[in-house]
């Protein structure tokens, strides 16, 4: 029956294909005491019997889908879950009175401390394949199905609750044409992948898990985050007319991927990419990226073991740096607490986590790993156009401090030697509203500003984005937030600053011709978002914008500014 | 008990690949067969001690096999060595 979900559409453009179920099912296990130790050897060599008979059958696949090579991988996973050292471990866990489970996950995490322990590379990666046999050979005990996404061979949409990076590593790229995901934002995992493949996805939908079966028909739009279930006919020929047109469109905007940003009347603003990782960097130069204005190191941290060494960030920021050359990258200081959290370092549980300790009050709470970040970034600082931005500053004597700490650091580094750019530049995010208010003040000090909308909406409104009681309050073009913005630029501008936007914001059709009046010199957005608001500049007059602000200004809601706006584009 | 040893010349040392056709090539001797490398000795029948120990290219190794099959598995880890260019 034909169906539809709507979700947070976060990566353009239309598929059309089968639905392809990414099972995660739940793995923990706990420790029991067991009697009867040759039962639950027999449990276990049966469970591994099983494993093995599925891993045969997946090899065979392999091999005839995707060669001989490909299959390689699951010969390997074969050996492992033969092992005889791990079969002795586990079974002399057994003969001690502990469960099958148990006794795997313990022999399974020796052997992959030992893998990460190593000091190369390659060998570090073979962990993951042990956690791999691990995590099947569990499921068999556990009686849990898992899915095998490296066996796809014909083109799916995939569904999952929430797509995790080693989920995504097996993934048969060629064949996957969409995501949908239950949970996620713009930032998760399955929103980068699918703007760097240039594939739709749509996340926060709650239900498709629920509601989507295997190889149910599907259509997803990923522009306003619907997906059809079993859709007729002519949903089908509407949406492949759509989606024929998305693609001309993408193939004319293509065009502007190697001109500068200019308006009709002739003024240059910078539009840059937000990125992630080093993995994005590909997709911002092919979207004619003039900088990075966000690079977000929190990703440096998240989906590993323990923090990243000095030596890890360094490499990350040099590759970032050097890719970029002389156009500016904004890169921002970590910034977790909130929602982000690391599963090596407990986080104080709060009543209240966005008005708690995060980002550079975590840092000031844990200084050496700040610090071990502020080394790597002026390590770094010499292979490009580098510009420090320190997230959630509210005081004057906040950014003091996060300074003072930067320079504590490059005297120390100057002194061992190692050379540090002085053309770098120092500045902070502009996102909580009290530092909207004085931003005159900050403006003497900092070299620049970074509006960042997400949080500064969030806080102006007092209003959690993700509470859909209260979201019609996260209002981007609301007078109030708009006056904020306005304040800011102003300020800066007055001591000689420079003013960017790295929220979701700066990509918004709506926004963009308000932001231009004001003054705003820099736009920073997902890299897929580039071209799109490059065509759009080169339609808007800024002396046009800039005579419309005192207008808009006095506007009382975000009603009558988005209509002006409309009738004004 | 039959020993030999072998130089590692497989360009990327005891990898998954050379890794998995010496445990594949000695899993069914009845034979204990090891390999030892840097005083550390593993069961040459684990892939995962045989790759935990980071064997690298130019290493030399010892391979001891003790049991009633003991040459034909000596033998067959040579047949494999050199056929597949992992040592010699």
């Amino acid at each position: 029956m034909k169906q539809t979900i709507t979700g947070i559409g976060v990566s353009d453009g239309i598929a059309i294909a089968k639905a392809y179920r990414l099972e995660t099912p739940d793995l923990t296990v706990e420790k029991l005491t067991i009697e009867q130790p040759e039962l639950e050897i027999a449990r276990f060599e049966a469970a591994k019997a099983e494993a093995a008979l599925e891993l045969e059958a997946i090899r065979e696949k392999a091999a005839e889908n995707f060669g001989e090579d490909k299959a390689a991988i699951f010969s390997a996973h074969l050996l492992v879950l033969n092992d005889p050292e791990l079969e002795s471990s586990v079974k002399g866990s057994i003969e001690q009175g502990i469960n099958a489970e148990f006794a795997l996950q313990q022999a399974a995490d020796t052997f992959t401390a030992m893998f990460e322990a190593m000091d190369n590379e390659y060998m570090r990666e073979r962990a993951a394949d042990v956690r791999d046999v691990t995590k099947r050979l569990l499921a068999k005990l556990l009686g849990v199905h898992v899915s095998d996404p490296s066996t796809i061979d014909e083109e799916v949409i995939i569904i999952a609750d929430d797509l995790t990076p080693s989920a995504t590593a097996q993934l048969n790229k060629q064949f996957v044409k969409g995501f949908v995901t239950d949970i996620g934002g713009r930032t998760s995992h399955s929103a980068i992948l699918g703007r760097m493949l240039e594939i739709p996805a749509v996340v926060g939908t709650k239900t498709a898990m629920a509601s989507i079966e295997q190889g149910t028909s599907l259509i997803v739009d990923g522009t306003d985050g619907t997906v059809l279930l079993e859709p007729t006919d002519e949903d089908t020929r509407a949406y492949e007319t759509k989606k024929v047109a998305f693609e001309q469109d993408k193939e004319l905007l293509k065009r502007f991927v190697s001109e500068s940003t200019v308006t009709r009347d002739g003024h240059h603003v910078e539009v840059g990419a937000n990125i992630a990782s080093t993995e994005d960097l590909p997709l911002a130069d092919k979207n004619g990226a003039e900088g990075v204005g966000l690079f977000r190191t929190e990703f440096l941290y998240m989906g590993k073991s323990d923090f990243p060494t000095e030596e890890e960030q360094y490499d990350a920021y040099k590759t970032v740096l050097t890719s970029m050359g002389e156009r500016p990258t904004v890169v921002r200081t970590l910034d977790i607490g909130g929602d982000k959290e690391l599963s090596y370092f407990s986080t104080p549980e709060e009543m209240n986590p966005f008005l708690g300790v995060r980002a550079i009050r975590l840092c000031f709470e844990h200084p050496e790993m700040f610090r071990t970040q502020l080394r790597a970034l002026l390590r770094a600082s010499v292979h490009g156009n580098l510009k420090i931005m320190f997230p959630m500053i509210a005081t004057l004597e906040e950014f003091r401090r996060a300074k003072g700490m930067l320079l504590e650091e490059q005297e120390k580094l100057q002194a061992d030697g190692i050379e540090v750019s002085d053309t770098y530049e120092v500045g902070m995010m502009l996102e909580i509203p009290a530092a909207a208010v004085i931003a005159d003040l900050f403006a003497k000090e900092v070299d620049f500003f970074s509006i960042g909308t997400n949080d500064l909406i969030q806080y102006t409104m007092a209003a959690d984005r993700m509470n859909e009681t209260v979201s019609y309050l996260y209002q981007p073009n609301h007078p109030s937030v708009l006056r904020l913005i306005h304040n800011v630029i102003q300020a800066a501008h007055k001591e000689g600053k420079w003013v960017g936007m790295c929220g979701e914001v700066a990509g918004d059709p709506l926004s963009i011709p308000i932001l231009l009046g004001m003054g705003l010199d820099e736009f920073s957005m997902s890299p897929s978002s580039i071209l799109k608001a490059r065509a759009q500049f080169a339609n808007l007059s800024k002396t046009e914008w800039e005579g419309y602000i005192p207008e808009i200004l006095q506007m009382e809601t975000s009603e009558k500014i988005i209509e002006f706006v409309r009738a004004h584009s | 008990m039959e020993k030999k040893t072998y130089k590692i010349t497989s360009s990327e040392g005891l990898h998954a690949r050379p890794c998995s056709m010496l445990v594949s090539a000695v899993t069914p001797f009845k034979s204990e067969v090891t390999i030892t490398y840097n005083e550390r000795t593993a069961n040459l029948k684990s892939i995962m001690g045989v790759m935990g120990m980071g064997i690298e290219s130019g290493a030399q190794v010892e391979i001891t096999a003790d049991g009633a099959d003991e040459s034909e598995a000596i033998a067959k880890v040579d047949e494999i060595m050199k056929k597949e260019s992992i040592g010699e």
